[in-house]
């Protein structure tokens, strides 16, 4: 079968990752030929400020060598300028580097033009010495004319203007920047930051002419410019000026063929959902070249994403959708810290949250709209940047911490855990040798190398090459400060709806609906209902699957062991080398001398080599070999304890009102009641409650997912706790009086999180997500939908089986245990032809 | 000339799934059956650090390892990109429904690789 011809006018970012992608999904699809205008291989234009200012090489920004393009078998025409296309022959006729003729047949054209830089329309603009800042020939045109030239003029005091004065003034030369509006980065910053802004970078040696409008560029005897001159009269010397006044979408090809393209001219190529252009089928446009739902994008996050829903539309999958993308920005002037996303400068119905510390170089605004964050703009502490940025993507209401969200996520809710990094929380604050992620010993240093060298954009991708924040998640918060501040504003964050994993499009809500909505009972009746794009799913989303089926239909749907994780396959955990450990359950932390005797006696009998005592309160024996797993089990004869699942743990108590002095309630029993109500109860992940008698809190009741504590008057109930990877402390939820109540409130708020949440969402990132006053009113407000979420769990723990003695009931595959054959290790020439046993 | 010993059949090994063939030297051999039936059998180590790929999650041709996530392929014993190393192939062949090992790979290969260790052996003296 033939290949299919795919032609991409453009090898710019946007293009070649569309191809990347492209690759991914449908490699051998499409003979593909590239065409750029510029000599070299798709580089990362986002760097080129810091190739100016020195921090990088030409050589290290290039993100697909022309070893790449061989590799994958890609015709690849650098320097050539595409002259026209026919559409109706299908056809693209291009003028090489040496001038000769190339013709390319397509069967999808994909066009990624990107922009070209606004020259202002006065006299002597094409002077010698007077340059845009697009490209790698313009960033080396600045670095060569800083060596023999001393002055220059920067035409425009935006982001890129900035970037490109504070390169040359790195270089050397005398720099001013002239700004025709108000204040610096209008685009991006309010007044104050702005004035800010430009005394920081006055402080530096930059000047500025702020109002400034530009009539004339005057030339030198030799031609080359050598002034600026104003309105007004006034003149800068000037040896180099550069054109940072904005970009407009380069569409001079699409229009010349017949494209619609946006008004006011140029405005993109109008593009739909799936980057098809209107006009024609078989033509896509991605990029800055592209006009999407009325905006074309500058900053390459969206561009990614578009990308992305390009391929999928390209290999003939037909689903992906582009939706438009929310931007931040990032100045990336080395220490200057500038932060800026949304709607910072407000509208009306919006209000300010102002922190102002002018001495101190801070100014923070955060635009609150409807329960909100809708904008936000940072000057001097950035370190949140990317947490607001979330905010705004997710839309959530902050209502409930809009008092502390000014200060950030480290007092709001965090993405950094306590341990692992030294307590440091501001990633620039760290040296390159500190370690960032404590799981892996990734450093600082080497996260940043990989970020640059390889041209990471995301935290997947940082992940991926580095392991850093792939185990624990720990450093997560940190390791995006250092994406955010290598690659700036185009960093590409967490997508609002992230997908369940690579097999599916749909995040965890869409496909928790879909089975609740569809009533699927069973996996391959999701996978087929929904699209799945892998016929077996993978490791990520099987469990997740499985979890979801059994907990949204209890007793109807299947579970299936071979989708679960290996620790509740086998009901016991894996330990490094390969042998289990094993944890009886012990009622509230309370057990017997009979138990310990047959508890002892087993690990005399399989000579198990360690006994450690849990913080569960239980015991827990390691090292047990798969095969002795079930008969340990039947000597001990006590219930499973389920350490090993995504199900309720422990209820750890303190000894209470029935022995000590100071116990005003009695936690011991309350805590046995909880346990017994609840175990075997399974959810989105691992649950642990604890009982307290008294507000001495001697049972550690704060840090649970539920923790009671006692009072004279009753039960005090705490929600959402947690231990472990990041401290959160518990929030109050409401006083009870009676343990009735206590098990109907746990048990309701239980259900509602099993039902609700996404799997490995802990109660406190459950909470976090939906809310603890969503959570009241739910749980506290509404009686009735209280009593039926409680009588749900009960109905379906109902009857659940303990896996280590009902096999047949909780589906344990009980040959997992045993090898299926032994062999003994003799070679073969020496075994004799027959052999019968003595 | 291959000498095939029968260690189970195909039923044996549950769909998705796993069995493990003992030795008296060096790891266990696995026994993987794809979801379109295909058998296929890798040694019982994960080439990270030696952790035991009977017990992962089955997906397509490959295993994630229970320990650290690496997946590991079938065809070719090779950990996925980024991911660096392998584990040996065992060559599997079925008549009928018999699964059968060569007699002189289960002999010999990879039985000189070492098992990971754990507890208080480990412990420094």
């Amino acid at each position: 079968m033939k290949k299919l011809r795919l032609v991409l006018i453009g090898n710019g970012m946007a293009g070649v990752r569309t191809l990347e992608e492209l690759l991914k999904i449908a490699p051998d699809l499409y003979d593909i030929t590239v065409f750029g205008a510029e000599p070299h291989p798709n580089y990362n234009r986002i760097l080129l400020s810091p190739v100016l200012a020195g921090e990088q090489t030409i050589d290290q920004i290039i993100l697909n060598p022309l070893s790449w393009y061989a590799e994958n078998g890609i015709t690849l025409h650098l320097g050539a300028k595409v002259t026209g296309v026919h559409r109706t022959k299908r056809l693209v006729t291009a003028q090489s580097a040496d001038g000769s003729l190339i013709e390319a047949e397509y069967d999808r054209l994909l066009i990624a033009t990107g922009s070209n830089p606004f020259i202002l329309p006065v006299p002597g603009k094409d002077l010698k010495g007077v340059i845009a800042y697009r490209d790698i020939a313009d960033t080396e045109t600045m670095i060569e004319t800083a060596k023999t030239h001393q002055h220059a003029v920067v035409i425009g005091g935006g982001l890129l203007g900035l970037e490109a004065a504070n390169g040359l003034m790195l270089r050397g030369m005398k720099v001013t920047v002239v700004h025709i509006a108000p204040w610096l980065m209008e685009r991006q910053l309010d007044d104050v930051a702005g004035k800010l802004l430009q005394k920081s970078l006055e402080e530096r040696g930059l000047n500025f002419l702020i109002g400034a409008q530009t009539q004339e560029l005057v030339a030198g005897e030799d031609g080359r410019v050598k002034a600026v001159k104003f309105k007004d009269g006034t003149e800068v010397p000037a040896d180099l000026v550069v054109m940072a006044a904005g970009i407009r979408p380069n569409t001079t090809l699409a229009e010349s063929m017949g494209l619609l393209c946006a008004n006011p001219r140029p405005g993109g190529i109008v593009v739909t959902d799936t980057m098809q252009t209107v006009t024609d089928a078989r033509i896509y446009a991605v990029g800055e070249c592209a006009a999407h739902r009325g905006v074309a994008y500058g900053l390459v996050a969206p561009l990614f994403e578009q990308g992305k829903v390009c391929a999928t539309h390209l290999a003939e999958f037909g689903i992906g959708r582009y939706t438009g993308s929310q931007v931040s920005t990032k100045l990336k002037v080395t220490g200057i810290d500038l932060f800026s996303a949304g709607d910072f400068m407000g509208s009306e119905g919006s209000e300010d949250i102002v922190l102002s510390d002018p001495i101190g170089g801070v100014y923070k605004k955060l635009v609150i709209k409807n329960d909100q964050l809708v904008g936000a703009c940072l000057y001097g502490d950035t370190a949140d940047g990317s947490w607001y940025f979330k905010l705004i993507r997710e839309g959530r209401t902050i209502n409930d911490i809009r008092d502390k969200l000014m200060f950030g996520q480290a007092l709001s809710s965090s993405n950094i855990g306590d341990v692992g990094h030294q307590g440091q929380n501001k990633a620039a604050a760290m040296a390159d040798s500190d370690e960032v992620c404590g799981c892996n010993g990734v450093t600082k240093g080497a996260i940043c190398k990989s970020i640059k060298e390889k041209g990471l954009f995301t935290i997947e991708d940082v992940r991926k090459h580095t392991k850093a924040s792939a185990s624990c998640g720990s450093c997560t918060g940190l390791v995006e400060q250092l994406i955010m501040a290598t690659v700036g504003g185009d960093y590409s964050a967490r997508p609002k709806l992230k997908a369940m994993c690579g097999c599916t499009e749909l995040g965890h809500q869409a496909v928790r609906d879909a089975i609740f909505t569809q009533h699927l009972t069973s996996i391959p009746q999701v996978q087929q209902t929904l699209g799945w794009k892998t016929p077996d799913g993978c490791a990520s989303c099987r469990p997740a699957l499985n979890y979801y089926l059994i907990s949204s239909w209890p007793k109807e749907a299947q579970d299936d062991p071979q989708s679960r994780f290996i620790n509740e396959r086998s009901h016991a955990n894996i330990q490094k080398d390969g042998t289990y450990s094993v944890i009886p359950r012990m009622w509230g932390g309370e057990t017997t001398a009979d138990e310990l005797r047959r508890i002892a006696d087993a690990v005399d009998k399989y000579k198990i080599p360690t006994v450690k005592v849990t913080g569960g309160q239980r015991i827990d024996l390691l090292g047990v070999k798969k095969e002795d797993l079930v008969n340990v089990w039947k000597d001990i004869g006590m219930p499973s304890g389920h350490a090993y699942a995504k199900a309720l743990r422990t209820v750890k108590t303190c000894v209470g009102s029935e022995w000590c002095r100071m116990g005003t309630q009695d936690s011991t029993q309350m805590g046995k009641d909880l346990e017994r109500a609840m175990w075997r109860m399974y959810a989105p992940h691992k649950v642990k409650f604890a009982v307290s008698g008294c507000p001495r809190n001697c049972a550690e009741a704060g840090i649970k997912d539920v923790g009671i504590i006692g009072v004279d008057s009753g039960w005090e109930m705490y929600v959402a706790g947690n231990g472990g990877i990041k401290t959160e402390v518990a929030h109050f939820f409401t006083k009870l009086k009676t343990a009735e109540e206590v098990l109907e409130y746990t048990g309701a708020f239980m259900q509602l999180y099993r039902k609700e949440g996404w799997y490995l969402e802990r109660t406190v990132h459950y909470v976090g997500r939906v809310g603890l006053d969503y959570v009241k009113k739910k749980i506290l407000d509404d009686h009735e939908g209280r009593r039926a979420l409680w009588a749900e769990l009960q109905f379906a723990l109902d009857g659940e089986p303990d896996p280590w003695f009902d096999f047949d009931q909780a589906r344990v595959d009980l040959r997992q245990f045993e090898p299926v054959a032994t062999v003994p290790s003799v070679v073969p020439s020496t075994v004799p032809a027959a052999t019968t046993s003595a | 000339m291959t000498s095939w010993i029968t260690v189970c059949r195909i039923d044996d090994i549950p769909l998705l799934g796993s069995r493990r063939v003992a030795r008296d030297k060096g790891a266990d051999v696995a026994l993987f059956r794809s979801s379109a039936g295909r058998v296929f059998a890798l040694l019982d180590r994960c080439p990270h650090k030696g952790g035991k790929l009977s017990q992962g999650i089955v997906a397509g041709e490959g295993v994630v390892c229970p320990l650290h996530n690496w997946t590991i392929g079938f065809c070719d014993g090779k950990a996925a990109a980024p991911d660096e190393g392998s584990t040996p192939v065992f060559t599997v062949n079925l008549d009928g429904d018999a699964v059968q090992l060569d007699a002189q790979e289960l002999a010999t290969l990879g039985t000189d690789l070492p098992l990971p260790l754990a507890g208080p052996c480990t412990r420094r003296a």
